[in-house]
């Protein structure tokens, strides 16, 4: 056992972990921030995904030790200061995109990086950015609208539901 | 997954002597390694983390038009940055997914060398140098197999150096549950020939299919491929498509990809 430091939601944190102790444990077991969910532990589902300095990631197929001195962010960061819904939040609960909320940690994540990068996604490329992020309850099409409702656009466009 | 000891040199002389350990094992990004190790497939006493080596990460041009890319590169940075080669760019673009490109690296990939993985075609295809801490070694003899290449324990990909084709394009039929190219063609024309590499086919890795690369030297069309075809023998044949179906895909993918790149 080692100890692990790097930045977590704006905060210094660190604790002890394993050589083999995954980002996703790390920030679950050690730190007790759940809302980052492993769905299947082979590197698919997205369920796990975060951000770490700034980039996607999925924390199942990460070790804690490649984090070391970074800057991670998790569902937990999302919401604004004084605990209102993000833009992406909001508008996940706004179109209901989400059913069971399982995937919905990593599709939250994942989205936060797409409007970063592409602030304005078609529709097609917010449903290639969601590659990585499997879920079973919705069909895809209510999250596909909830982050073009986030990103400001017009939804008139999306196929006949 | 086995418990095991860490190091995360910070240059390529620290990570040689940290692999110089029997049972040491290199981690690049990750994203093949460690599904491995959470399947006991590999049992390392010592990871090596490649991923804080500065010296191996960066793309660049150097005196003879190639285009230099660091092992430590992720696929992402390759995407965004390698604009000087787009079909290799594209390639990057469509590994994996989002969040498995910002950690998956080019020399892990050519170290790996799955037989369904993208890189491998790239590099063959360009005839590209693969640059390790000990040597200089040519794509034609690096790749030896499926998961199997010249390295030699202990080695790492330090870089790899691409002359820039002509023309060039990827055409890779997706696998969509795994997103690895369950046939994937890259066809790149240079002044002296075209090459033709391809991966997810056979049960030997990448290979160069040197017939149409003939057909196609002559005549850069997807006509030129009329009368050819790969044999069906020694294809991959397993749940997702048989032998001959990839056999077949393999010329469906190489016409795609001349036509794209024409």
């Amino acid at each position: 056992m080692t100890k692990v430091s790097m930045r977590v939601n704006g905060r210094a944190v660190s604790g002890e972990a394993e050589g083999r102790t995954l980002l996703v444990d790390f920030l679950r077991g050690t730190l007790g921030l759940t809302g980052t969910h492993v769905g299947c532990d082979t590197s698919q589902c997205g369920a796990c995904v975060v951000h770490v300095d700034g980039k996607a990631v999925k924390a199942c197929a990460m070790f804690a030790f490649e984090a070391e001195g970074g800057e991670v962010t998790t569902i937990e960061g999302m919401a604004n200061a004084d605990g209102s819904l993000s833009t992406i939040q909001a508008a996940f609960q706004d179109h209901h995109g989400l059913q069971c909320g399982f995937c919905t940690p990593g599709m939250v994540m994942s989205a936060a990086a797409l409007l970063k990068e592409n602030p304005r996604p078609t529709e097609h490329e917010v449903r290639e950015y969601l590659e990585g992020n499997i879920c079973r309850c919705t069909g895809y099409h209510n999250i596909v609208k909830a982050i073009l409702a986030a990103s400001g656009q017009d939804m008139g466009a999306i196929a006949a539901e | 997954m086995y418990a095991f000891e860490t190091k995360r040199p910070t240059t390529i002389a620290e990570a040689v002597a940290a692999l110089a350990t029997e049972e040491a094992q290199a981690l690049g990004g990750g994203q093949t390694l460690i599904p491995t190790l959470k399947q006991r497939l590999a049992m390392p006493s010592r990871l090596v983390s490649l991923s804080g080596i500065a010296e191996m990460r960066g793309i660049c041009m150097d005196d003879d038009g190639r285009l230099c890319i660091g092992g430590s590169t992720t696929h992402a940075e390759v995407a965004e940055g390698a604009g000087a080669y787009p079909a290799l760019a594209e390639t990057a673009r469509h590994i994996g997914d989002p969040a498995v490109r910002n950690r998956g690296t080019l020399g892990g990939s050519v170290a790996n060398n799955d037989p369904s993985a993208c890189y491998p075609a790239a590099v063959l295809a360009s005839n590209a140098t693969v640059v390790t801490n000990a040597r200089q070694i040519a794509a034609d003899d690096f790749f030896q197999g499926m998961f199997t290449t010249a390295l030699e324990e202990g080695e790492i990909v330090t870089e790899v150096k691409f002359a820039v084709p002509k023309v060039a394009h990827y055409q890779k039929f997706v696998q969509p549950a795994s997103r690895f190219a369950l046939v994937g063609v890259f066809v790149a024309k240079f002044s002296d020939g075209v090459r033709v590499a391809v991966t997810g086919a056979s049960e030997s890795g990448v290979f160069r299919w040197s017939e149409a690369e003939a057909a196609l030297s002559d005549d850069f069309s997807p006509s030129a491929l009329a009368g050819l075809s790969v044999p069906a023998e020694g294809m991959i044949s397993d749940l997702h498509g048989t032998g001959a179906y990839r056999a077949h895909l393999v010329k469906v993918m190489t016409g795609r990809a001349v036509t794209a790149a024409a």
